[in-house]
């Protein structure tokens, strides 16, 4: 207990743990990371802090999809009883799939996903070189690529191919109910599809920053989150299929 | 306005955008609380109506009037939903974690305020949506807060199951999104917001916990989603997930194949670490206030943080142990038995560690420390018929009885409740700059703590003697018939708790009102809450960041000039 005398100098506290004396880590956010006298935390902070958020957020889907395949996994192997010859027998068709509209929207996906890339890459380039302009310099008009357009474009071609897939499988008879391997098929698809959806509407919104002239650096947080959620989207749906495919 | 201009966001001005669509945490944490605290008093009236209509049937209840059966089964799933959603699982997360996570860390806000608000607003939606249930054609579903295919997944087996039980799925789907946002901030927060010097391991242990808590939502939430839109499917789209081959009043029902079980093992997957979810900030808050009561260092801090992130990883490898009657493999039950039991040891260490902060302590009886023991009691009274239930041999009599209610009252509703009510006691000085009654709060514990013993204890030795849970009229049981006193005195237990909580009601907003001022650090405690002002300003440090040079529970320092060394006071002078 403590036995207060204040002329007697003060020994160093024992404390409970074993972190006595050291030098705080300068690194952790919140007083660090700002620039001196505005109020908004730095770029790289703000980037940082983005990235963090959008790995922690893919966690939950990536759950989402691991619990829909063990599903999968679980439902094709369950036998049902047939009333009319009182026989177990398995009620999972197998679905032909539209393999190769399937791979074509693959690839539209891949290449969506460079273009969202270079995207990416030329809005660090137009960062790197601001000052240089604000100085007043020429650099000439470079000739300037809509990557970003190019790639929600790709973006809402793979939901269009999609679309297609769904409107071959009907041709084929196979609904929702028809089957639980279609029942699937249309689950999977579908919550991927929606989860793009939800990738298109940030690149969507990051075009109209662009055209609203908003800060740059927005943009740019905006464009490289987007672009590791839209890589992470083509991996998942490459992974579908592969599901699709193998456990058919 | 220094202070505002190095917020993210500056004070917001009017009605409108300060206390309804606010991004400020405090805020949204004080909402989140009034929202839990809302509906926890729909969840007691049910609860109540329940234990009326278990001892006198016959009688007409308000609102209800004639209890049916099927009634009664949908008071115990909303009960049950409204209990653990919205009750255990939003106040000492949403609540108490959003409002002083980041404050206890040393940040200015959480780390996306847009989705805090968001998050906030879509549990909102999703508790509507839940009450709305009662209001509709059918009533409010049958299915127990557990949601069992295939009665959950035919519009046709019951009233409720119609609309109603469509959404209460909605209402589930919509409160996992929120709880998903919500995960997300609170880890993102914790990991990148901390104060110069807040380690990891100089964080409280309620940080710890909040942490703990938001990364088994993050896993867990996203299962019972999946869950819940499979189950959607079958009842609207004509899938056959879950329901097998059967008929409904002769009719059949035109699905076949589908597997009730996976409709157990998605949902037992989330449903477990939900538990814990619901429990794990109460463990913190208890560490912190017995720390601060008992002017000891929290014994063993290390061993309560790896205690607390086994019982996370351990939560998620016990769900079978909900499904030892589904018939499973005895070898897949004995792994989820040891697994099961296997939680005991971290929960052990941890009881052992409050008994520690307390032993030879200089113990402050304020009501915040008189409800952390109080947590520590039942977290122990409803633990050890925890071991119990964790043997398939003794589960599968037992599971059906009022035996396994009693248990996860005690330990997952009653313990979480009175960490809420620690929580409550403690921060209110922080929150509304006001101190709250103490002869209040110390009746108001008195009457709480034997009130759910008196309800919750007799209520193992109804299930040993073979009650069974979910029914509603064993009056005219003849097996059963010695048990009626026994019921009235928990229902008469029942009346006085419910009663009791009208007096924290009244000290809760009365206080908020009346109550004497509050000094910034009334509690003489360490954290960084206790450094700013009461109630903290808008980015909560007026400007100025913290810098931490302490741990978080340095009491009673030897040769430290106070009995308490605060987290941001200075580095000691020989340390130069």
């Amino acid at each position: 207990m403590a036995s207060f005398t204040p002329t007697v100098p003060m020994a160093p506290p024992r404390t409970s743990r074993d972190d006595r004396g050291r030098v705080p880590p300068v690194d952790g956010g919140g007083g660090g990371g700002r620039e001196p006298g505005s109020g908004s935390p730095n770029y790289r902070t703000r980037l940082r802090r983005a990235r963090l958020g959008l790995g922690v957020a893919l966690v939950p889907i990536l759950m989402l999809f691991v619990s829909f395949t063990s599903a999968y996994i679980v439902r094709r192997g369950l036998p049902t009883l047939d009333p009319s010859t009182n026989q177990l027998v398995h009620d999972w068709l197998p679905v032909q799939l539209p393999t190769l509209l399937f791979l074509l929207n693959t690839c539209v996906l891949v290449v969506s996903s460079l273009t969202l890339e270079l995207a990416r890459r030329q809005l660090q380039r137009e960062a790197a070189l601001e000052p240089v302009q604000s100085m007043g310099v020429s650099l000439g008009q470079e000739r300037k690529i809509p990557w970003l357009a190019i790639t929600i474009v790709l973006g809402f071609c793979f939901l269009a191919g999609q679309w297609m897939a769904w409107q071959t499988l009907q041709l084929q008879g196979f609904y929702v109910a028809t089957a639980p391997s279609s029942s699937f098929i249309y689950l999977l698809t579908g919550c991927h599809a929606l989860h793009l959806f939800g990738g298109i509407l940030a690149l969507l919104a990051a075009g109209v920053a662009t055209l609203l002239h908003r800060p740059l650096d927005s943009r740019r947080i905006v464009v490289d989150v987007a672009a590791w959620y839209w890589h992470f989207m083509a991996l998942l749906w490459i992974y579908i299929l592969a599901l699709l495919e193998v456990a058919r | 306005m220094v202070a505002q201009e190095s917020h993210e966001h500056a004070a917001p001005q009017g009605f409108i955008r300060k206390y309804v669509f606010s991004l400020d945490h405090k805020v949204i944490g004080l909402q989140y609380y009034f929202l839990a605290l809302t509906a926890v008093f729909v969840g007691m009236v049910l609860s109540l109506l329940m234990r009326i209509h278990l001892v006198w049937p016959s009688a007409t209840l308000p609102l209800f009037g004639d209890i049916k059966p099927e009634t009664y089964l949908s008071l115990v799933t909303m009960h049950g939903t409204i209990m653990v959603f919205f009750v255990l699982t939003t106040a000492p997360q949403g609540g108490f974690g959003n409002y002083f996570l980041p404050i206890q860390i040393g940040a200015p806000d959480m780390a996306f305020p847009v989705l805090n608000m968001l998050s906030f607003w879509t549990t909102f939606v999703a508790f509507l949506v839940m009450v709305a249930a009662f209001f509709v054609v059918g009533g409010a579903p049958l299915h127990g807060w557990t949601g069992y295919a295939p009665l959950s997944a035919l519009p046709s087996a019951g009233p409720g199951e119609g609309l109603g039980a469509d959404l209460w799925i909605t209402s589930i789907a919509l409160f996992c999104v929120a709880s998903l946002m919500g995960a997300l901030n609170f880890l993102t927060t914790t990991l990148d917001l901390r104060a110069r010097g807040m380690s990891m391991m100089r964080m409280p242990l309620t940080c710890w916990s909040w942490f703990i808590t938001a990364i088994l939502g993050l896993l867990a939430f996203g299962v019972l989603l999946s869950a819940g839109i499979l189950l959607l499917m079958d009842r609207n789209l004509g899938t056959s997930f879950y329901v097998p081959l059967g008929t409904v009043n002769g009719q059949l029902t035109g699905h076949r194949g589908g597997s009730p079980l996976l409709w157990q093992h998605l949902f037992w997957f989330f449903g477990h670490p939900e538990v814990y979810i619901a429990i794990l900030p109460g463990m913190g808050v208890a560490s912190q206030v017995l720390s601060t009561f008992s002017r000891k260092p929290i014994f063993g801090y290390k061993a309560m943080v790896y205690a607390m992130l086994a019982i996370g990883l351990l939560g998620f490898m016990v769900w079978g142990h909900h499904m030892f009657m589904s018939g499973m493999s005895p070898y897949s039950a004995f792994a989820f038995s040891i697994m099961t039991m296997a939680i005991g040891v971290p929960s052990a260490i941890k009881t052992f560690n409050w008994l520690g902060t307390l032993h030879r302590g200089r113990i402050q009886f304020d009501s915040p420390m008189l409800f952390a023991i109080g947590f520590v009691s039942l977290f122990v009274s409803g633990g050890l018929s925890g071991p119990f239930l964790a043997q398939p041999t003794l589960d599968i009599p037992l599971h059906d009885t009022a035996f396994v209610p009693a248990h996860f009252h005690l330990i997952m509703g009653v313990a979480a409740i009175f960490g809420i009510f620690a929580a409550t006691y403690y921060w209110f000085p922080k929150m509304f700059g006001r101190m709250m009654n103490e002869r209040l709060g110390r009746i108001h514990f008195l009457f709480t703590l034997i009130g759910t013993y008196c309800i919750f204890m007799p209520m193992h030795y109804l299930g040993l003697a073979g009650q069974p849970r979910r029914y509603s009229q064993l009056t005219e049981v003849a097996y059963l018939h010695h048990l009626i006193p026994l019921n009235r005195f928990i229902t008469y237990a029942a009346i006085i708790t419910v009663t009791a909580q009208l007096v924290f009601l009244f000290n809760l907003f009365w206080s908020m009102f009346k109550g004497p001022k509050a000094s910034d650090n009334p509690w003489r405690a360490t954290t960084l809450e206790w450094t700013t002002a009461t109630p903290p300003p808008h980015d909560n440090f007026a400007g100025r960041t913290p810098v931490v040079n302490h741990g978080p529970y340095e009491y009673s320092v030897p040769g430290a000039p106070r009995d308490y060394i605060m987290q941001t006071d200075p580095a000691t002078v020989a340390a130069h």
